[in-house]
Parts: structure tokens; C-alpha cells; sequence
């Protein structure tokens, strides 16, 4: 079917402002999006799965802009011992990065593996991306295997003793940056993934994940405080028998940032749990869009999703659970909440289930609302501060997303984190 | 429903629930009625649209914003986006009008009715007699004389054959007739109100009805009159090939009351039918609605063969302060369903609610919920929806709830279970939640768990273990909706009652 003539329009304009990298080995699969790319068409305002969300500034063909941020917080996972891969606007650098050896592990840059008989790549590389576009289209996670000239493959074949910490640092104002990674959990074993930064002005990227039985993925990550920049992530993950993947998000500020999650459990007792906080102040807009397919008998999956929003802020929320028919024993939960702190905020959701089998548990629940008067008047007659009695109830409050992450040491990074935006907010 | 005797039934699902869904679901008004038609030419252009307008003798305006209307149509395209799945319908290829013969020369009373209509409403246990007991409901003959009277508005195919009670609803000043009666007779109150629930472009399947709507039901309740019985509109679709349009208008005025009621069914067919109703509900300051449907259209066989395809459009319009509507439905029929009976909450403090039970089974598709749009302050709105899916069937709930930066201190609850009565059957939930201020508080929960905790613990404490306890709940809650029916549907609710939810999925 022919496109939209605006649709048309604004994928050629965008498209001719790209150039495919040269890139071996994954040429095919990068021609193979393109192809998709054209089909589908980039995101428009009038796409039911951007009803929140205005996909302009991710697609247009412009250059973006966005003003540089210097923080002066202490570094995010700083006191970690960790293997550090810097990419600086979307490039990899390696006088900033760590020695990529570590046991347990293999990391290559994505150019690199052409060159390389990489067999595990080339059939993660764009595969699950392509997976991911039904039922629902993703055209910018396509433009993105088409097109992004960096990224790493991670192989991971024991339980390597460090997390792998991918450090995204945004140093020009006009940067537009693609990355796409691949990772491969082998049957036993098991990896930390933490991600920080901001990346890029405009930034996209995409992560494949394919988790064999009885691997398990952790992921952490916490994107970056530059205000003005805007970003589109996608992570498909492709879960084995007896498999676990959990992943956390932090976000805090930033113009617009969709993150999508399309996870597919294939294996049966498979485990994934996605979880997210975000806080947000005056022309902030964060989406969460959640889309998690059970396949296979006695899977678990689990979203949870908090959102404290200020001034104006817009926090969207787009999750669903497919059970597919004969996945049977399923248990499938979803939470979606806000938390408005004023009145020019808003919160929009679309929890969806959508189920072809029987024996299930599956449940969601979205709410919204403000600061609850009772509990913060129990503070108050208790002697805390207004101030302090919010920050107190709204951590509170995303303390339940928080408490996903199984790492301390993570978790007590994040809640730093959250408490240092309070400070700065409330 | 052989498709349901060989299911597999999960545990947990208890066997009263089956065979009560087993029972809805065994059609029973699948015959005809032999009577000669009258029909309009197949197929839908401005002359047929102009020949409708005629039938009715319509004023000139009417004809021009039905002829807009399909104008409009005309430039629309089909909405895709429901979880129903159908072939493509051919809207040239349906009559557009279709009356009994005899109903050419409008009969002055229910005497000079065809005998032969007046049987079939009989044999559906709607009789078009004024008369005091309703046939077959239990328990009605011990009920008060005065609570049992229900004026009834007869819908045959195209025509309206007659409406009973006109003149004791008259003495209160009630109108209650025909809409094709309403426009010739009260054109000022028809002018006023038609089309500003529902506008002329609001959707596809509403602009078509705006052109080629036929008959229909209208109510009118004057200021500060509580209506003194209950309204009916009985919606019957008898012949072959052709649609049902019908245009309900209902008003009621400054602190007024009426409990409305709808029926529908249609004889069995193999091919498949369209019914295209709008509903439009105007509540003014201090009044309120209910409005109860009972949807019995043809479901079709056990293969999807024939039924009716129902795309209704309803909405109700809260303008004034503590106004107050609320939609109950309980949908067992048509082949497909696409059918949001929604509110608008522009009054301040005004409510809205919302009670579904929908059964599908066998190759049924239902795709219905509802909008709250709250936009005045302290506005109110429940939504308890359950969805029991059977068969082959898919059951999804869709519903939205809005609320805009001025309603502040609103307040929404939503509920919606389902549950699934073998593997082969699909439950779908799809929720829009926007909530645009923070004084307002929105919950949505769809898990049987969230039930009321002191009622839990009431039960707990005399020794039910958590599970009784929550299915005793649920399902006193479920009854509970049920019993809100009006009399006239009570035989269809008491076989519904049965039904528990326990295994629900949200």
C-alpha cells in the first residue's frame, strides 16, 4: 500500500540525510531494513502508536541542536569497578575506553566483525529488529539497523566479573548519533549492561538481545541530564528456556525520550521484568512504550512503571502483554502510576492486554494523582518540612521501580541520583 | 454450541458459569415473521436518502442535513482500528428501507396494528397491549401494579408500528414517540438537540446513520418530572439483506428522571446484516438517565456464518450540574460489536457510569467499552466492564478516560475482568488513561484480587479462606450489576447471574 504523501515526504527528506555505512558483512541485513524502512514509512503524528507522542523532532531531517550540560554531580557508577566502552556523539573511542579484554566475555565493535567469522553476529545483527515489526511497526528501529555506523557485539559466554558499562558522552551541540549493539548471552551464563549518558543531541539506538536457556542479563541504565536532547531507544530481547532478563531505567529531563521494549519469552520458565522511573520538569516528555510477548508455557513477566511529573511535564505510557495461544500458566503484571506534583502535568496511558489462552494470570493496573494529603499531613504533624515530606513520600512513591534492580550498589546509584533531582526540584 | 461441550474447561471455572453462558448463548428468537415488505431500491445514494426523508414526511431541513449527512459519508472511510475482523461490506448491495405493508397508512392505534406484527412482538415477550403484567418474567405478578407499567416504542425493520402509553406519558407531559413522529410533530425540540450529542461527522457508521437513520425512538421529559414508568424501545430486524438505522434522541430536562430501556433481535440468516444505530442522550441540571440494553441481535452459527454486524454509536451528554447518566448493557448477540457507549461530564459535579457484561461465543467478536470525558469539576465516573469469552470468540474491552486540566477534583474508577472458557478464545483489554490535572484521581485495576478489603475481611473472618472470599465478592458484585437491570430484562439477567468470575484475567 502506498504511503501517506506527508509520510512519504518526511521518510525521503530524513532518508537523504543519511548515507549507509560500508559495512561488510552486514550489508544485507542493513539493506533489508531499508527496505522495511520505505515500506512502513517514518512515524507521523497520525500513527496510533505516536498518539502521545510527537515523533517530529525524532525524524526530521533538520539538524538537531541541543545545548551542551555539564553537571556537577559525581560521575554515575564512578566508585564501580567496571569495563568502561565510551562512544563520544555516537563514536566509539578508544583512548577513553578500557582494554576490551575480559574474561568470559568477547566485545567487538560492530564494523569490526565483518572482518572477523563472527557467526553468532550475523545472525543477531538486524534480526530481531526485524522480529519486532509485527504486530506493531517500529520504522525507527529499522532506520537505525539501516543506518548506524557504530555500536558493539557482546558475546557472552561465562559470567564475566565486571559489569559492562556502555558510557554515552554528548560533546557537540549538533551531534546525531546512531548506535546499535548486539548481544548474545550463551546458555549459563550471565552479565551486568549498564548504560549512562546522554549520548547525543539527537541520539538513536537500538540494542538486540538474545538470551540463550539459563542465561541471564542484567541491565541498568540512566539517561543523561542534557535537557535538550532528544533520544529513541529500542531493546528486543529474545528470552531462552529458564532465562532471566531485567532491565531499569532511570530518566531525568530531556525534551523527549521514547524507550521501547519489545521482548519476546520463547523459552519456557523464562523471566523478564522491565521496570522504569522517570521525574520530569516543565517541557519534558517521557514515553514508555512496553511490548511483551509470552510464547511458551510458565513464563513471568513484570512492568513497572512510575512517573513523577512537574510543570507542564508529559510522562506516556504505552504497555502491553500478548499471550499468545497455548502459552499457558502465564503470569503477566503491569503497573503504570504517576505521580503529578502540580496541576499543568499530565499523564497518559494505554495499558493493553491481549490474551489467546486460558490458564493465565494476568493483571495491569495504571493510576494517577497527586501527593496524598493525609500522608503528608502525618509528616507534617510529625515536625518534617513541606519540602522534605514531599521528597520523603516521593521517593517513596518510585521506590517501588527502584527496588527492581537486584544490585545494592546499583540501586543505592539510582536513588542517589533521584534524590539529587529532588533536591534540585522540589 | 457443540463448540462449547467439547471445551476443556480450566480449573477453577466453575461449571454453573458454562452452562449458564451454554444457555445465553442458545438463540432463540431465530425465526421470522411471513409478512409482505415494502422496500426501498438496494444501495445507498442522495435519491434513496431523499426517498427515506419522504416516507417520513420530513420537513425540507431535514432532508438538506440528511443529504450533508451523506455528503460527508461519502468522503469517510471505514474505521479499521477495533479487534474485529470481517469481510468487506458492500453498502450498495443492503436495502436501506423496509417497512410492512400494511403500516403504508400509519395506523391511528395499536387496534388497527397488523395482527400479524403485533404476534411477533408476542412471541418475543414484548406485547404491544397496554397491559399490566409483563409475559414470563418471574415474580413480576407479586410486584406493585404501579411498578411494572412500561411503555413500549416498537421497531419493525424500518418502521415504527406503534408506541404504547403515549397518552398517560402526555398527561406528565412526557413525549414519547416515534422520531419520525418527534420531527413532524415537535420539529423546535428535534432542531434544537439533534446531531449536538452525536455529530453529523462524528464517525463513519454515525454520518451514515445521520443520512439514512429510518425510525427510531424519541423521549422528551420536561423539567422536575420523574417519568411515572419506565421507556422501551424494542428493536426487531426481520427482513432479508436490509439495515437497521434507527436514531434514538432522549432529553430530559432540568431535575427530570427516566429509565430506558432497549431490546434487539433479529430472525436467523445466513448472511450477515448491519445495524447502524446513534443514541443521543441529553441530560440537563440535576437529572438523570439509566439506559439498559439487552443486545440479542443474531448472533450467527457455530461457523461465523450470518448474524448481525452491530456499529452503534452512543453517547450521553452531561450539560447541566449533578446531572447523572448510566449505561448498563449486557451484550450477548450480533456477529460483531462495535459499540463505546460513552459520557460527556461537562456539569459540574455531574456522574457517568458504565456496566457491562459481554458474552461472546462460538466465531462471536465483540470490540466495546466506553468514554468518560470529564470536564467539569468534581465530575464522577465508574466503569465496571466483564467480558466472558467462549468458543472461538474474541472479547475486547476498549474504553477511554479523559480528564481535562478543568475537571479538577474528578474522580474515575475502572474495572475490567475477563474471563476465558476454553483455549481457542481471545480476551483483550485496551485502556486509554489521560489524565491532565493533579487534583483529579484515576484508577484503573482489572485484577479480581482489588476487590473491597473490608468485605474480604468480613468474610475472612468467619472463616473463608481468601479465594471464597474474593468469589464471594466478585460475585455478589456481578449480581449486583445484574439486579440493576429494570424488570423488563430480569429473564435474560436471571440466567446470567450464574456466571462467576472467579480465574478471571484482567
Amino acid at each position: 500500500m502506498a504511503l501517506p504523501e506527508v509520510k512519504q515526504t518526511a521518510t525521503e527528506a530524513r532518508l537523504a540525510t543519511l548515507t549507509m555505512p560500508d559495512a561488510g558483512c552486514t550489508r544485507a541485513a542493513r539493506e533489508d531494513a531499508l527496505a522495511r524502512v520505505l515500506e512502513m514509512g517514518l512515524p507521523g503524528r497520525r500513527d496510533e502508536y505516536w498518539k502521545y507522542t510527537r515523533p517530529d523532532t525524532l525524524i526530521s531531517a533538520e539538524q538537531p541542536h541541543a545545548a551542551l550540560f555539564h553537571s556537577d554531580e559525581p560521575l554515575l557508577f564512578g566508585n564501580l569497578d567496571r569495563l568502561k566502552i565510551v562512544f563520544i556523539d555516537g563514536v566509539f573511542s578508544a583512548e577513553e575506553s578500557d582494554d576490551l579484554e575480559l574474561e568470559g566475555v568477547n566485545i567487538d565493535r560492530i564494523e569490526d566483525i565483518c572482518c572477523k567469522d563472527i557467526h553468532w553476529a550475523k545472525e543477531l545483527y538486524g534480526v530481531l529488529e526485524a522480529r519486532g515489526q509485527s504486530p506493531v511497526q517500529r520504522p525507527l528501529a529499522a532506520l537505525n539497523t539501516a543506518f548506524a555506523a557504530d555500536g558493539v557485539a557482546i558475546h557472552v559466554t561465562g559470567k564475566p566479573a565486571k559489569p559492562i558499562s556502555l558510557i554515552y558522552r554528548h560533546a557537540s551541540e549538533t551531534s546525531d548519533a546512531m548506535l546499535h549493539h548486539i548481544i548474545r548471552v550463551e546458555s549459563g551464563a550471565e552479565v551486568t549492561i549498564l548504560e549512562n549518558g546522554p549520548a547525543a543531541s539527537r541520539f538513536n539506538k537500538c540494542i538486540e538481545i538474545d538470551i540463550a536457556d539459563g542465561g541471564t542479563l542484567h541491565h541498568v541504565r540512566a539517561q543523561g541530564r542534557d535537557h535538550e536532547r532528544c533520544a529513541a531507544t529500542h531493546m528486543f530481547t529474545r528470552l531462552g528456556q529458564e532465562s532471566v532478563y531485567k532491565s531499569f531505567t532511570l530518566t531525568v529531563n530531556g525534551v523527549l525520550t521514547r524507550n521501547e521494549q519489545v521482548i519476546e519469552l520463547t523459552g519456557d520458565d523464562a523471566i523478564a521484568h522491565v521496570a522504569g522511573a522517570c521525574v520530569g520538569d516543565g517541557d519534558f516528555h517521557h514515553d514508555d512504550t512496553v511490548f511483551v510477548t509470552h510464547d511458551a508455557v510458565n513464563c513471568e513477566s513484570r512492568q513497572v512503571f512510575k512517573k513523577v511529573l512537574r510543570n507542564g511535564a508529559t510522562g506516556v505510557f504505552q504497555g502491553k502483554i500478548l499471550v499468545k495461544e497455548g502459552a499457558q500458566k502465564t503470569d503477566g503484571y503491569q503497573i503504570s502510576q504517576s505521580l503529578l506534583l502540580d496541576d499543568d502535568s499530565q499523564f497518559l496511558a494505554k495499558p493493553e492486554l491481549e490474551i489467546y489462552a486460558d490458564d493465565v494470570a494476568c493483571s495491569h493496573g495504571s493510576t494517577s494523582g497527586a501527593i496524598d494529603d493525609t500522608a503528608l499531613f502525618y509528616l507534617r504533624s510529625r515536625g518534617v518540612s513541606v519540602k522534605d515530606a514531599t521528597n520523603m513520600l516521593t521517593l517513596a512513591f518510585l521506590a517501588e521501580a527502584v527496588d527492581e534492580i537486584e544490585d545494592e550498589v546499583l540501586s543505592e546509584a539510582i536513588v542517589n541520583r533521584l534524590e539529587g533531582w529532588l533536591s534540585r526540584h522540589i | 454450541m457443540a463448540a462449547l461441550d467439547q471445551t476443556q474447561v480450566k480449573e477453577g471455572v466453575d461449571q454453573e458459569t458454562v452452562d449458564a453462558v451454554r444457555e445465553v448463548s442458545t438463540y432463540k428468537y431465530g425465526w421470522d415473521t411471513d409478512i409482505e415488505m415494502e422496500y426501498a431500491p438496494k444501495g445507498v445514494n442522495p435519491d434513496i436518502v431523499r426517498l427515506i426523508s419522504d416516507k417520513n414526511e420530513e420537513p425540507e431541513w431535514m432532508t438538506e442535513w440528511r443529504l450533508a449527512a451523506f455528503e460527508r459519508w461519502t468522503k469517510m472511510d471505514e474505521p479499521n482500528w477495533a479487534m474485529v475482523h470481517y469481510p468487506k461490506i458492500d453498502f450498495q448491495d443492503q436495502y436501506y428501507y423496509a417497512r410492512p405493508k400494511s403500516m403504508e397508512e400509519k395506523p391511528k392505534s395499536l387496534d388497527e396494528v397488523d395482527p400479524k406484527l403485533l404476534a411477533t412482538y408476542e412471541k418475543l415477550g414484548i406485547p404491544l397491549k397496554e397491559q399490566m403484567i409483563l409475559a414470563g418474567v418471574e415474580g413480576a405478578e407479586d410486584m406493585p401494579a404501579e411498578g411494572r407499567k412500561v411503555a413500549v416504542d416498537a421497531v419493525f425493520d424500518s418502521v415504527s408500528v406503534g408506541t404504547t402509553f403515549q397518552d398517560e406519558l402526555a398527561k406528565h407531559g412526557v413525549i414519547f414517540c416515534s422520531i419520525s413522529e418527534a420531527i413532524r410533530e415537535h420539529p423546535e425540540l428535534v432542531k434544537k438537540y439533534l446531531g449536538t450529542v452525536v455529530p453529523v461527522s462524528d464517525n463513519f457508521y454515525a454520518t451514515l446513520n445521520s443520512a439514512v437513520f429510518s425510525d427510531g425512538s424519541f423521549v422528551y421529559i420536561p423539567p422536575g418530572v420523574r417519568c411515572p414508568m419506565e421507556l422501551s424501545t424494542y428493536f426487531r430486524i426481520n427482513a432479508e439483506n436490509t439495515g437497521q438505522f434507527e436514531r434514538t434522541l432522549i432529553i430530559a430536562d432540568k431535575g427530570s428522571y427516566v429509565s430506558y430501556l432497549e431490546g434487539c433481535t433479529a430472525p436467523q440468516r445466513d448472511t450477515a446484516q448491519l445495524h447502524a444505530a446513534v443514541v443521543e442522550i441529553i441530560i440537563e441540571e440535576d437529572a438523570e438517565v439509566k439506559y439498559s440494553t439487552v443486545q440479542n441481535w443474531f448472533p450467527g452459527d457455530e461457523n461465523g456464518k450470518g448474524g448481525i454486524y452491530n456499529f452503534v454509536t452512543k453517547r450521553a451528554d452531561c450539560r447541566g450540574d449533578r446531572s447523572k447518566v448510566m449505561w448498563t448493557q449486557v451484550e450477548t448477540g450480533s456477529a460483531v460489536t462495535w459499540k463505546y457507549p460513552s459520557c460527556i461530564l461537562r456539569g459540574d459535579e455531574s456522574q457517568g457510569e458504565f456496566y457491562s457484561i459481554a458474552i461472546t461465543n462460538n466465531m462471536q467478536q465483540a470490540d466495546t467499552g466506553t468514554k468518560m470525558v470529564h470536564l467539569g469539576k468534581n465530575t464522577k465516573s465508574r466503569i465496571v466492564s466483564k467480558g466472558i469469552s467462549a468458543g472461538k470468540a474474541q472479547n475486547t474491552y476498549r474504553g477511554l478516560v479523559s480528564m481535562h486540566p478543568k475537571a479538577k477534583d474528578s474522580r474515575n474508577y475502572t474495572q475490567c475482568d475477563s474471563l476465558l472458557i476454553g483455549d481457542k478464545c481471545g480476551a483483550h483489554t485496551v485502556p486509554y488513561i489521560e489524565v491532565r490535572n493533579n487534583s483529579s484521581r484515576v484508577e484503573h485495576e482489572a485484577t479480581t484480587s482489588k476487590v473491597d478489603d473490608d468485605q474480604l475481611f468480613y468474610c475472612r473472618q468467619r472463616g473463608m479462606d481468601e479465594e471464597e472470599a474474593v468469589a464471594l465478592v466478585v460475585n455478589g458484585f456481578c449480581k449486583d450489576v445484574l439486579q440493576a437491570l429494570p424488570m423488563e430484562f430480569a429473564m435474560e439477567a436471571q440466567q446470567l447471574v450464574a456466571i462467576s468470575l472467579e480465574g478471571s484475567v484482567g
